[in-house]
């Protein structure tokens, strides 16, 4: 029996560019270079791991996301992913973590799945609700923030490193998981691999293959509202000295003028 | 006077600092209702009282322990459904943050996560995020439903306010879906004796710089001369120096203590994520041209292992 997987992944502006607003309040994804959201990395290498020693398994990588967003489909599908699946639709920009979930949802119920493999967040908006979103809708169990992930005769194992204790979890496929980056580094694509995800199909779905009304997503659908963002002043210079063998001292006295000491 | 609901954050009846802020918090929008779960539930309501939660629900079922989020969920659900409150807040933990999602899900409203302050705003409350590496402040609001808004640690300073933090039992039926993730086994953490990092006032952590598992002792003592808790770089982690539990960052724990002193550490933008809005900054590294130094209040370019025991010792003998 061929195990099903679907990953999903997100198109997200580079976070080492000058990230900032669009006028509408929502992120500008155009001023800015996107790249598959690194801690996606993770999520598509625990999948193709898992799929690896299954007998008989497909991995699709899945996202929402404007034209651009292909490029994240294909830099999963060079790390060894089989197909994808684009959710491309204008009607969809400005939707929150709520219809984000429920378009994700319904792509996945479309793909059929056996195990929903996600990030532990994405790097732009760095919520990590969507995979528990996404498990409650689907209603299947959630074994999220993993970082250790194993699947044997249709049972999810994996370790939760929590504040408190470090947990192990085990569920019933179907399942949805979401791995951190403390799962494993991800592969670097091959050349072979670039090759070949060119010749990888990719499936565009719009709102209307997913019985989605435009009003359930988007800025007008949006369960919550931007009213403002503004740019956080940079900070004032502060002094800095060199240490010539008083660098600890003077660090103290400055410590002790801020009565830290 | 709108009720609020407040989602106690808590471990065998010790309640966690962060949901006494969120008490703070909540008796901006109105009367805080807490919700406290599991082992030791009702012994919170003493401490919850003393910092305005007119009301605590509580329940203890084997359930919160051998299964994970969903039961909680369940719980939730039903003390919203038994107070029909103005807003939900939660502490913004990993599990906290999936509970209230779940639940926002669950009643039809939206949900905002990690905000580091929150007013009552003229329609609904008004919450303030911090958001792409702390390089902009945002205020969002829920438009829709009643909501949910989960808030980082370190948001607001805790201020009692005594009320009657009258205990009443909460009825809870689960839903067959509670019990889908079972809890095969915990570890729990071996306490430190250091405060927890995400609470501490003073924060010192260490980078690749650190050099070594060993050499960490040196940022402990550092620490342990402040009454500080140990932060550490994700490089520091990777190369298993020191615990990811301890990682600060965009993966890791978002810290913002009065002060932080970062030692080896370059400040790369995943790095400053995590500790950006931090009171005081102070910096040691040998590399003039780090990006950390474009942060700092104080810095010293210089070797950590001439400085900070220099620092540690000159500390000392101040504080006698
Ligand atoms: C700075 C900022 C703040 C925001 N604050 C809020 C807020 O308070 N409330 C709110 O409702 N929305 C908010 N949003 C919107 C929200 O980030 C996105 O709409 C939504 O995608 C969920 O957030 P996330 O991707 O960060 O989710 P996360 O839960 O952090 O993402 C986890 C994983 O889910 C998967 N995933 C997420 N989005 C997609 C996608 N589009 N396609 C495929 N897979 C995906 C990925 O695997 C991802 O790594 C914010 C966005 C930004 C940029
Ligand atoms: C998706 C993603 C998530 C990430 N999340 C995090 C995160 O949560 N937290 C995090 O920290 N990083 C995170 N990173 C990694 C981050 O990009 C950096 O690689 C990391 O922060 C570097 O750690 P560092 O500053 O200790 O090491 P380096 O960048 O190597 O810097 C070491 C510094 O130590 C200085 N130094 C060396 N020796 C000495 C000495 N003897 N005395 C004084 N100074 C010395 C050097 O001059 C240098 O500046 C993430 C990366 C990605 C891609």
């Amino acid at each position: 029996m061929s195990l099903r997987i679907v990953v999903t992944v997100k198109y997200v502006p580079d976070a080492t560019g000058d990230r900032h607003f669009a006028d509408d309040l929502t992120v500008d994804r155009d001023d800015v270079d996107g790249l598959l959201s690194e801690l996606d990395e993770y999520a598509v290498e625990q999948a193709l791991q898992i799929a690896e020693e299954a007998d008989d398994a497909e991995v699709t990588v899945l996202t929402i996301g404007p034209e651009d967003a292909k490029d994240a489909l294909r830099k999963a599908l060079s790390m060894g992913a089989h197909k994808a699946i684009h959710v491309e639709d204008d009607d969809l920009h400005g939707t929150d973590a709520i219809g984000t979930s429920l378009v994700l949802a319904k792509a996945i119920e479309k793909a059929g799945f056996d195990l929903v493999v996600s990030g532990m967040a994405s790097t732009d908006g760095t919520m990590g609700v969507v995979p528990a979103l996404v498990a409650e809708r689907l209603g299947v169990p959630q074994v999220t923030l993993l970082s250790e992930v194993s699947v044997e005769d249709g049972t999810v194992k994996g370790r939760r490193d929590g504040d408190a204790a470090s947990e192990q979890l085990e569920a019933q496929l179907p399942a949805l998981v979401s791995v951190t980056d403390q799962s494993g580094e991800a592969r670097y694509p091959s050349f072979k691999g670039i090759m070949a995800a060119k010749k990888k199909p990719v499936e565009s779905w719009d709102l209307s293959d997913l019985d989605i009304e435009a009003e359930e997503v988007g800025l007008d659908g949006a369960f919550t509202k931007v009213e403002a963002a503004n740019e956080r002043p940079a900070r004032t210079a502060g002094t800095i000295v060199k240490d010539e063998g008083e660098g600890g001292k003077q660090l103290a006295e400055f410590l002790a003028g801020q009565k830290f000491i | 006077m709108a009720e609020v609901l407040v989602y106690v954050d808590h471990v065998d009846g010790a309640v966690r600092k962060p949901t006494l802020e969120l008490l703070t918090l909540a008796r901006r929008i109105g009367e805080p209702v807490a919700v406290a779960l599991g082992n030791g539930a009702a012994d919170t309501a003493a401490v919850l009282g003393e910092h305005g939660a007119v009301k605590v629900l509580t329940h203890d079922a084997s359930e919160y322990a051998d299964y994970l989020v969903v039961p909680k969920v369940d719980a939730l659900q039903a003390a919203y459904e038994a107070v029909s409150p103005a807003a939900v807040l939660v502490p913004s933990s990993a599990e906290g943050k999936e509970v209230a999602a779940r639940l926002a899900l669950r009643i039809g409203s939206g949900i905002i996560t990690d905000a580091v302050d929150l007013e009552a705003g003229d329609e609904s409350p008004v919450a303030t995020q911090s958001v792409f590496a702390a390089s902009f402040t945002t205020k969002s609001r829920v438009i829709k439903g009643t909501p949910v808004i989960t808030v980082k640690p370190n948001s607001a300073a805790v201020e009692a306010a005594p009320a009657a933090g009258a205990v009443e039992a909460l009825s809870v039926s689960f839903s067959d879906k509670a019990t889908g993730t079972k809890v095969t086994g915990r570890t729990p953490r071996e306490s430190t004796g250091r405060p927890e990092l995400t609470e501490a006032a003073i924060v010192v952590s260490g980078g690749r710089g650190v050099n070594g598992a060993e050499n960490f002792s040196i940022i402990e003592a550092l620490a342990d001369s402040l009454g500080a808790a140990v932060g550490a770089s994700r490089a520091a982690v990777d190369a298993g120096w020191y615990p990811h539990t301890n990682q600060v960052g965009q993966t890791g724990k978002s810290v913002s203590p009065q002060l932080y002193i970062a030692n080896g550490i370059s400040g790369a933008i995943q790095h400053r994520a995590g500790m950006q809005t931090s009171k005081t900054i102070v910096a040691v590294n040998k590399d003039a041209e780090a990006p950390i130094f474009d942060l700092v209040d104080y810095g010293v370019v210089g070797d950590l292992f001439d400085v900070v025991p220099q620092l540690t010792e000159e500390i000392k003998s101040r504080k006698g």
